[in-house]
């Protein structure tokens, strides 16, 4: 009842969506990554992932965007095999949707090896590079 | 404006080396990088407040080829040569300089119309601004929207500057790039324009306090977004010629900062709060 009083007598203005924009572009702006800045940490970021499964370089395919309250790097990184021990090399081709819908080759993303992380850079998440070890892809709820 | 008093003990420096000189003004550049946020009103409104301060002031138009600083001061019948007649010395600069109607010691070089921006030689327009600062206590440079030449020219010869920004993201962000460009030379003060307290209050528009979160400058004024601006440019008469407003006493106000005058800080103009969100504040809605 409180709740649906305050959003009739005000709640949150557009203001707050203005802050949050101006304070995500202003962050993007001040990145100033250079194209070529971006295409050596991909490389060096499909060399460390590489060392446990092997990727298509051809397709890899990084991003920036914002979300919410962060700026996030998206890594789409294809893998095409799985190089375990035993040599049983799983092929697995999967892209951003397919790796965050459910019906995802489960086995495989469970045996996969622990990816490595990413170089670790200010205001990227971790995270997403992380599960691109595992499918080949980076989605975020 | 640290910048200004550094200037100015030197060329008082100067004056005792040598009995000819003279104390030299300040140059400001008021700029902003997105258009349409009050540049030139805002000029229009510095050079008269500051004018009535007492101080011989020149505005230099430097928006070639969409002149509009004559147009606010209700001057545009009276301008006969501009900007680039005086730089490309075809006329004296004393038969270009316009004195304004309603008020003394206040004059404006207007810009070109018909000429284009990078027409303007960088190197002509510091030597300009170093000629006027010798006649004048403040040259108020009104700076063209962008950042390509006619910006870098609007700032060539300028000591000191002042953004202006409006309470809006775009607004924002290009006046936090300005001040990237400016930073290597001078660190500006803000003003924030247009701000509808009624707005801010019910969080639909950004705060002062949100936009210098933001930008972090030494803030000179809040000028809040009135009716009257409108009618007084549609007239040709600034506000700052009517200190009685609210609005043309925040000018006085800068004006009075700018010289160096300790007036209070600036308080964001204030909006009466309307019976719902009084009632709103008893329901404990915070609006951010």
């Amino acid at each position: 009842m409180i709740e649906f009083l305050r959003k009739l007598f005000g709640g949150q203005g557009s203001s707050t969506t203005a802050k949050e924009r101006l304070r995500l572009v202003l962050m993007t702006d001040h990145l100033e990554l250079s194209p070529e800045m971006i295409d050596t940490m991909k490389r060096e970021l499909v060399d460390v992932i590489s060392r446990f499964v092997e990727v298509d370089r051809d397709k890899i395919d990084v991003s920036f965007e914002r979300q919410d309250r962060t700026l996030a790097m998206l890594a789409n990184i294809p893998i095409i095999a799985v190089n375990r021990p035993n040599g049983n090399g799983a092929v697995v081709e999967a892209n951003h949707e397919t790796a965050a819908a459910p019906p995802a080759p489960a086995e495989t993303q469970a045996s996969a090896p622990e990816p490595a992380k990413p170089p670790s850079r200010k205001r990227r998440r971790r995270k997403k590079a992380q599960s691109a070890g595992t499918a080949a892809a980076v989605a975020v709820p | 404006m640290h910048q200004a008093q550094a200037d100015t003990s030197a060329s008082t420096d100067q004056a005792q080396t040598s009995a000819a000189a003279v104390t030299l003004g300040r140059a400001i550049v008021l700029t902003s990088g997105k258009g349409g946020v009050g540049k030139t009103t805002t000029t229009a409104n510095l050079g008269t407040a500051l004018a009535r301060r007492g101080a011989r002031v020149v505005m230099i138009d430097a928006d070639v080829g969409l002149r509009n600083l004559d147009i606010v001061l209700g001057l545009e019948s009276r301008i006969k040569h501009h900007l680039l007649d005086v730089l490309e010395e075809r006329i004296e600069l004393d038969d270009a300089l316009v004195a304004d109607k309603h008020t003394d010691k206040l004059f404006l070089l207007a810009a070109a119309q018909a000429r284009e921006k990078d027409e303007v030689e960088t190197e002509k327009m510091r030597a300009l601004v170093e000629r006027l600062r010798e006649r004048f206590d403040y040259v108020l440079i009104d700076s063209p929207a962008g950042i390509e030449l006619g910006f870098r020219n609007a700032v060539a010869g300028a000591g000191e500057a002042i953004v202006i920004c409006t309470p809006e993201v775009a607004a924002v962000r290009d006046v936090d790039r300005v001040v990237g460009l400016l930073g290597n030379r001078f660190r500006p003060s803000l003003i924030i324009n247009r701000i509808r307290p009624h707005l801010v209050r019910k969080g639909k528009m950004l705060s002062v306090e949100d936009v210098n979160g933001i930008l972090r400058l030494p803030l000179l004024g809040v000028i809040a977004d009135e009716p009257e601006i409108v009618v007084t440019t549609n007239r040709g008469e600034p506000l700052a010629l009517r200190d009685g407003t609210p609005t043309g006493a925040a000018y006085h106000a800068i004006a009075a900062r700018i010289a160096g005058e300790d007036v209070p800080a600036p308080a964001p103009p204030a909006a009466k709060a309307s019976l719902f969100e009084r009632l709103g504040a008893m329901f404990g809605g915070s609006r951010r």
